[in-house]
């Protein structure tokens, strides 16, 4: 029998023993390395994507790598019972659920201006009871540019400025469009759309569809939209670049500061044959909704006060009865959006546009009236 | 007279254990570097794993306390009992460590921590923004740690069953407890 001396170990009579062994472990290595993307350098990995808004819109440390310029906001949600009979998701109940939010504008600028053909987005974290939660990231227009995560990042790189002009090369940019022509029909769409004038009345849309189950056990995939209370005005696009620079997040505390603000949310049911798969997909308007609850938006505070700044909105932090589609994009969103989480709050937290804005309405709590009714 | 292999206990959960720890280390670094429909079940996999091998391996220390370890063999050298050792301590410290750290982590960060589909545990500490990427950071090279660990747990392992063959090996791969 071989001792435990180094010379017995490496004598012949081990040598295919230590072949075997370095076999076993290099193997085991190897196939680690596989899972982790290291021997695959063509498989898509969410640092990459990250890595192209840095490169789209700048590396802003501290701040969100898209939808940088944000306003927190504090509510409920109250449910009317409809939804149970879709998914068993304890939002649905006839019930309040505190909510916590955040309004924003697409793009990875913290400090960039108000006044640009964008989306207005919503996103929401819902409280439930137990310690479940459900996150949305929603936007006023009902589609998405990009169907893939491929796309998305083929997207950010095509329309990304050369630094020597500060805008996008057309070239690459045609050439993408001519590859992707559900972006050219979004683009012209944002083109054409009336822009809500507020955050305030403006539609809030899932994007994506989900897949809801009920407590019988039966499944559907749906979409969902919040209609704002307050009345549909359009923004005047020709005269956007004259806006003060903060002037849509102004304007909605200055609302909130008055008073709540409402939505309705409806569930959409598609027909057979629409596409649960396709976020470029519109489904149709005549599609059925039904009314579950309303959200109540009863404050704004500065993301650098707020409860919303530190929040991953990730879409697929989802409550029992809601589970992710088939839609491409959502396990993307979730994968990236951890990616970008990460290294942001590894970052210091940087003041955000708002906070230095004179012209920011106060929470209602510093208004004048409270100040009165102490003294 | 003192048993020649570990108890039976110890040796069911070692290798469920064994196969519990190589999946999550293949699903952690698997999930954080795809973008594809996989991430979605990935991640909520992870996280049930995870806390259920945080239970079995405080299972297993209480196993370890009442029944004890057979010893190394008479014969082998000082220096490489004492490696022996340290890397058994760094198997069970690495062991608690991770999904301690993964569940702090997910509590910095403010998310929910469900596990097998419907369970939420509490958080182990309040939401801090720089906690949590400290954390995040942490986890993964823990988990790099562990893998190295059992790569080198592994091929000490064999060492012993092919080329030292003095029983060391058999102590946890037998089928049935020896004298």
């Amino acid at each position: 029998m071989p001792g435990y001396r180094v010379q017995d170990i490496l004598s012949r009579r081990s040598l295919v023993s230590l072949l075997a062994i370095a076999a076993v472990a290099g193997g085991a290595t190897a196939a680690f390395a596989y899972a982790g993307g290291w021997l695959s350098p063509g498989r898509l990995q969410p640092a990459q994507i990250v890595n192209a808004l840095e490169g789209h819109d700048g590396k802003h440390d501290g701040f969100r790598r898209a939808h940088a310029k944000g306003l927190c906001v504090v509510g409920h949600f109250d449910g009317n019972g409809q939804g149970l009979a879709l998914s068993k998701a304890s939002l649905f109940r006839q019930a309040t659920t505190p909510v916590i939010g955040r309004f924003s504008l697409a793009g990875g600028v913290p400090n960039a201006g108000d006044g640009r053909v964008t989306f207005h987005s919503l996103a929401l974290k819902f409280d439930l009871p137990q310690g479940e939660q459900w996150r949305m990231a929603l936007n006023h227009v009902p589609v998405f540019p990009v169907a893939t995560p491929q796309a998305f990042l083929d997207f950010q790189l095509a329309t990304t400025p050369d630094p020597a002009t500060g805008k996008p090369d057309p070239a690459k940019v045609q050439a993408y469009m001519a590859q992707h022509p559900e972006t050219k029909a979004f683009a012209d769409y944002m083109a054409k759309a009336p822009l809500p004038s507020s955050f305030a009345n403006a539609n809030y849309n899932s994007v994506n569809a989900f897949r809801f189950t009920n407590d019988r056990g039966q499944t559907r995939v749906v979409r969902w939209i919040f209609t704002p209370e307050a009345p549909f005005e359009e923004l005047d696009k020709a005269t956007l670049a004259d806006r003060p620079r903060d002037f849509l997040f102004d304007e909605v505390a200055g609302r909130l500061a008055q008073g709540t603000l409402v939505w309705h949310l409806s569930v959409i049911l598609p027909n057979a044959g629409d596409p649960t798969d396709d976020a470029t997909k519109p489904w149709p308007d005549d599609r059925q909704r039904v009314e579950v609850g309303t959200l109540t938006i009863d404050r704004a505070v500065a993301e650098d006060d707020g409860p919303c700044r530190d929040v991953n909105f990730d879409p697929t932090i989802l409550p029992a009865g809601v589970s992710p589609s088939d839609d491409p994009l959502l396990a993307a969103r979730s994968s990236v959006y951890a990616v970008g989480y990460t290294r942001r709050t590894g970052e210091p937290a940087a003041a955000s546009a708002l906070a230095a804005d004179k012209a920011f309405p106060a929470p209602a709590s510093s208004q004048p009236a409270a100040k009165e009714s102490a003294q | 007279m003192k048993s020649t292999t570990f108890s039976g206990a110890a040796r069911l959960l070692h290798w469920l254990m064994a196969v519990l720890i190589i999946a999550m280390l293949f699903i952690g670094v698997g999930m954080v570097s795809t973008v594809g429909a996989s991430h979605d079940w990935l991640v909520p996999l992870h996280k049930s794993v995870g806390v259920t091998l945080l239970l079995l391996v405080l299972i297993r220390l209480a196993v370890r306390a009442a029944k004890g370890t057979p010893p190394l063999p008479a014969d082998m050298p000082a220096p490489q009992k004492a490696v022996a050792h340290l890397s058994h301590l760094v198997l069970y410290a690495l062991m608690i460590a991770l999904p301690l750290v993964g569940w702090s982590m997910l509590s910095a960060g403010g998310y929910p921590i469900t596990v097998w589909g419907a369970v939420h545990l509490p958080p182990l500490l309040s939401p801090d923004r720089g906690l949590y990427a400290s954390l995040r950071h942490l986890h993964t090279y823990l988990a790099y740690a562990l893998f190295l660990t059992v790569i080198a747990h592994l091929s000490a392992a064999l060492m012993h069953g092919l080329i030292f063959k003095d029983g060391v090996f058999q102590s946890m791969a037998a089928w049935r407890t020896r004298r």
